[in-house]
């Protein structure tokens, strides 16, 4: 067994001298491999962690939200549909919602204006999971993690908002500070900051800005007999799906929208494998190919005679291929493991630096969150096998060729 | 030193801080609980459906109440022109043949 390990030492002796020898090429050939993996493993842990993180969070998402189409868009729902709705057997409530967008052209940003739950003004009963804080909320209930809601003694009332840390951040404005909205008939609504979302909810909550019915309603002109959208619970979870389409076949003008499509919304466009990475990705992973099976195939003079003075000195044509089986090795690992600790760092330290200019897009609001990590070992098995092993591959098969040549031919230069 | 020596080295180095960091990740998403938990309980309070990831137009930022025809929905041959909407790629439910 020593002998052994001593044998593929020499080997490793050698092929490292080998490639030092060639330093610029190697080294080349070293730096893209480790920005290929760099490249697939922070896009394999961007996505799967936000892929993760979103099934974790909208999970709590309504069970069923209906929204009205009118000419294939959405419109707002009558209110009059409501008890349609709720006499269907199986729903257990149905609950309207007011929501909607303003683009606030001082920044250029749009925000989302939402008007809580009836409940989330009245209720002061919620679960120990709602860690939502009030003036006069018993902070002890809600274990140690720090309130969500920052209203610092102050409630949503008709004049106030509470706005995402997003909003705060961007128009540098915070509890007390008013701030013009201009209404849809053009007079402007001074409304006052009651409170900021927290900041570590600001993957839900940047842009959100929460507002009472009233001053919702006086804001976009919508009249009482309609609301934004519906939310249904059912009393059977087993039976969303039956309910939606019964919704569906009872009010035909509506679109039922499930909690398992929204959680596969996002399951599905952060895919790595779809969408404008894989383009960006496969063009760097075809240049990558061209150039190992250039460097690997297209041996150079020099290569060609070092395996020829190789066999004349005695190596066997399987050392031959065991030393170019390591250096491939080397280069890849290295590669490898280089790769994915740059990435781990790039996404999970820095923010994802590389992507942000595409996710931003040109958004002027953009939430500030840290990802949480979830890798598992599918994912660094994925990427071990997507680069190690082709690269490897791809060095060992056409240097069967070379290494089985004639030494006389290979130290001649002829034979090409 | 042999230059085996060396490169077992630096292999172990490297072995040694994935390593570490799988640990950080580990001790990360254990820490993370309680804030994924407020996050969630957010959402359920207020009836949120999408997480605020691109505020660019309406339909990037809630992608799953977005219209059916998204992407032409200024006009018919409106194609989409937001850069999160090359980024992300439509809801399988769009793309499933019925």
């Amino acid at each position: 067994m020593n002998a052994w390990i001593e044998k593929q030492r020499y080997i490793i002796d050698f092929t490292l001298s080998s490639l030092l020898r060639r330093k610029v090429k190697n080294i080349g050939l070293l730096a893209l491999y480790t920005l290929i993996v760099f490249i697939l493993a922070s896009t394999m842990f961007f996505t799967y962690s936000i892929k993760k993180e979103a099934s974790l969070i909208l999970k709590g998402s309504p069970e069923i939200v209906v929204q009205k189409i009118l000419a294939g868009r959405h419109d707002l729902f009558p209110v009059g549909y409501i008890d349609t709705i709720r006499q269907i057997r199986g729903v257990a409530g149905v609950e309207s919602r007011l929501w909607g967008y303003y683009y606030d052209s001082l920044v250029g940003a749009n925000y989302t204006l939402l008007t809580p739950p009836k409940e989330e003004r009245t209720d002061r009963s919620q679960p120990k999971t709602a860690t939502v804080a009030s003036e006069d909320a018993d902070t002890g209930a809600t274990g140690p993690a720090k309130p969500l809601f920052e209203l610092n003694g102050a409630k949503l009332e008709p004049g106030t908002l509470i706005i995402g840390n997003g909003i705060a951040r961007v128009r540098n404005i915070t509890q007390g500070d008013y701030m013009p909205f201009r209404a849809f008939d053009g007079t402007v609504m001074n409304l006052r900051i009651a409170g900021t979302l927290s900041s570590r909810s600001e993957l839900v909550s940047s842009d959100l800005m929460l507002i009472t019915e009233a001053d919702f309603r006086k804001l976009f002109g919508i009249d009482t007999q309609h609301v934004t959208d519906v939310i249904v619970t059912v009393k059977n979870p087993r039976e969303v799906a039956t309910v939606a389409g019964k919704i569906k076949k009872r009010l035909i003008d509506l679109r039922p929208i499930i909690r398992d499509e929204i959680l596969r919304t996002y399951d599905s466009i952060f895919n790595w494998r779809g969408g404008m990475m894989i383009v960006v990705f496969s063009a760097a992973v075809l240049a990558f190919v061209i150039f190992a099976w250039d460097k690997a195939s297209g041996l150079s003079a020099g290569e060609r005679r070092e395996i020829g003075i190789l066999k004349a000195v005695g190596w066997e044509t399987s050392d031959v291929i065991l030393m170019k089986f390591w250096e491939g090795a080397i280069v890849s690992l290295s590669a490898f493991f280089m790769g994915v600790i740059l990435a781990y760092v790039h996404v999970f330290f820095t923010g994802s630096l590389v992507f942000e200019p595409a996710l931003k897009g040109w958004s002027s609001l953009y939430p500030n969150f840290d990802l949480t990590p979830f890798i598992n070992a599918e994912q660094l098995t994925t990427l071990f096998f997507l680069t190690v092993v082709p690269y490897t591959v791809a060095t060992i098969v056409p240097i069967w060729r070379a290494a089985t040549i004639d030494p006389d031919t290979a130290m001649r230069h002829t034979g090409e | 030193m042999r230059n085996s020596t060396l490169f077992f080295y630096c292999l172990s180095v490297e072995v040694l801080v994935l390593s570490l960091l799988l640990a950080h990740a580990s001790v990360r998403e254990g820490a993370a609980q309680d804030s994924l938990g407020e996050k969630s309980a957010l959402v359920k309070r207020l009836g949120l459906t999408d997480l605020c990831l691109f505020t660019e137009a309406r339909y990037t930022r809630h992608l799953s109440q977005a219209d059916l025809n998204t992407p032409f929905q200024d006009h018919p041959l409106s194609l989409e022109h937001f850069p999160s909407g090359s980024f992300t790629q439509p809801p399988t439910v769009l793309t499933q043949q019925p």
